[in-house]
């Protein structure tokens, strides 16, 4: 019997992964094309977000989603109802998009649309606080959103998540009223998990923090296609 | 649960990297993995799941064995490094500053292959 040899390889588990969301990001480079990845647990409003905000950011920049979920199209059907192009990206029992299901995503939206004549794809990644943060899509920013109905300790709870982030939207924030929540305490939660993320107060309901959120989005726009 | 797609990507890299030594001439016996404590893994669930996906392939005798990495940040004032806790929001202790830089526990890594030629 052979003596056992050591091989020294020190790969990353995910490099295929990795490998592939550089080449996403390639492709989205290639089309001149800013990528947003948007992340939150399930219910914190990604989908109502991307539905409010599209609606004015769709009239200055062509604008596209690819919309994850587990088992329904729902989102993407709600989506749709905007008249941009959107493509359902069903994971099966993946609780996160990977690489390789953008990568799809991508082929099956350029049949819709050339993406040279697109400005913005936003990709709503399947709600989950945990696992998305892990997996690189090739976005050039990640938005990870937290609802006031979740606690103020999430960002100390999920802290990969939080830590990940470029943008922090805090949602919801109209039912601050008729809740005991802290938002200094979400604040310094945040800043404590990550110091240098951009954090937004919104609200789908009265469109609060709308005008900075679509400024955030069109600065990171005109900044990316100089 | 993320194990199990941390287990599908392990596979296939094991598979890539047994390709280029010849797969049926040798016997993985370990499979050294550097897992941080920064991370969504959970090393047990990552070994239950491996384990139970390799049963009956070319990978069934092999083992996992993870080292993992502990959490370690820098403070951005003094530079000294320091173990953030979750408790104290992961200030840094000498100054009391935010956590700006992480040196180590973000790593998902393939450290070493063990194996021996048959």
């Amino acid at each position: 019997m052979h003596l056992p040899i050591s091989d020294k390889i020190e790969l990353n588990i995910l490099h295929q992964n990795s490998h592939q969301a550089e080449k996403n990001k390639v492709k989205f480079n290639n089309h001149n094309l800013l990528c947003l990845n948007i992340m939150s647990s399930p219910g914190a409003g990604k989908t109502r977000l991307l539905e409010i905000t599209l609606e004015d950011l769709s009239k200055k920049f062509q604008s596209a989603v690819l919309e994850g979920d587990m088992t329904t199209n729902l989102d993407a059907i709600r989506l749709e109802k905007l008249n941009i192009p959107v493509v359902p990206i069903t994971t099966g029992r993946a609780c996160h998009l990977d690489a390789n299901m953008v990568n799809g995503g991508l082929k099956l939206l350029e049949k819709k649309i050339n993406p040279d004549l697109l400005d913005i794809l936003l990709v709503e990644n399947v709600g989950n606080l945990v696992c998305p943060a892990e997996f690189e899509i090739g976005e050039h920013f990640k938005v990870a959103l937290l609802s006031i109905t979740e606690g103020e300790d999430k960002p100390l709870k999920y802290p990969i998540m939080f830590r990940e982030a470029d943008l922090i939207l805090i949602t919801k924030v109209d039912l601050l009223p008729y809740l005991n929540f802290d938002i200094n305490e979400l604040r310094s939660n945040i800043i404590s998990t990550n110091p240098k993320a951009d954090v937004i107060e919104v609200s789908s309901i009265t469109k609060t923090g709308f005008d900075l959120w679509q400024k955030w989005i069109s600065n990171k726009i005109l900044k990316f296609k100089k | 649960m993320h194990e199990v797609d941390m287990t599908k990507c392990l596979i296939l890299s094991m598979e890539e990297w047994a390709d280029k030594k010849n797969k049926e001439k040798i016997v993985v016996e370990k499979i050294n993995l550097q897992i941080g404590e920064f991370t969504c893994v959970e090393p047990i669930s990552l070994i239950n799941t491996f384990n139970a996906a390799v049963l009956g392939s070319w990978l069934d005798s092999s083992e996992i064995n993870i080292e993992t990495i502990p959490f370690e940040g820098k403070c951005s004032k003094c530079r000294k490094s320091y173990f953030p806790k979750k408790e104290n929001g992961y200030k840094s202790p000498c100054c009391n500053l935010n956590l700006e830089e992480i040196i180590s526990g973000r790593e998902l890594k393939i450290a070493s292959i063990d194996f021996r030629e048959k």
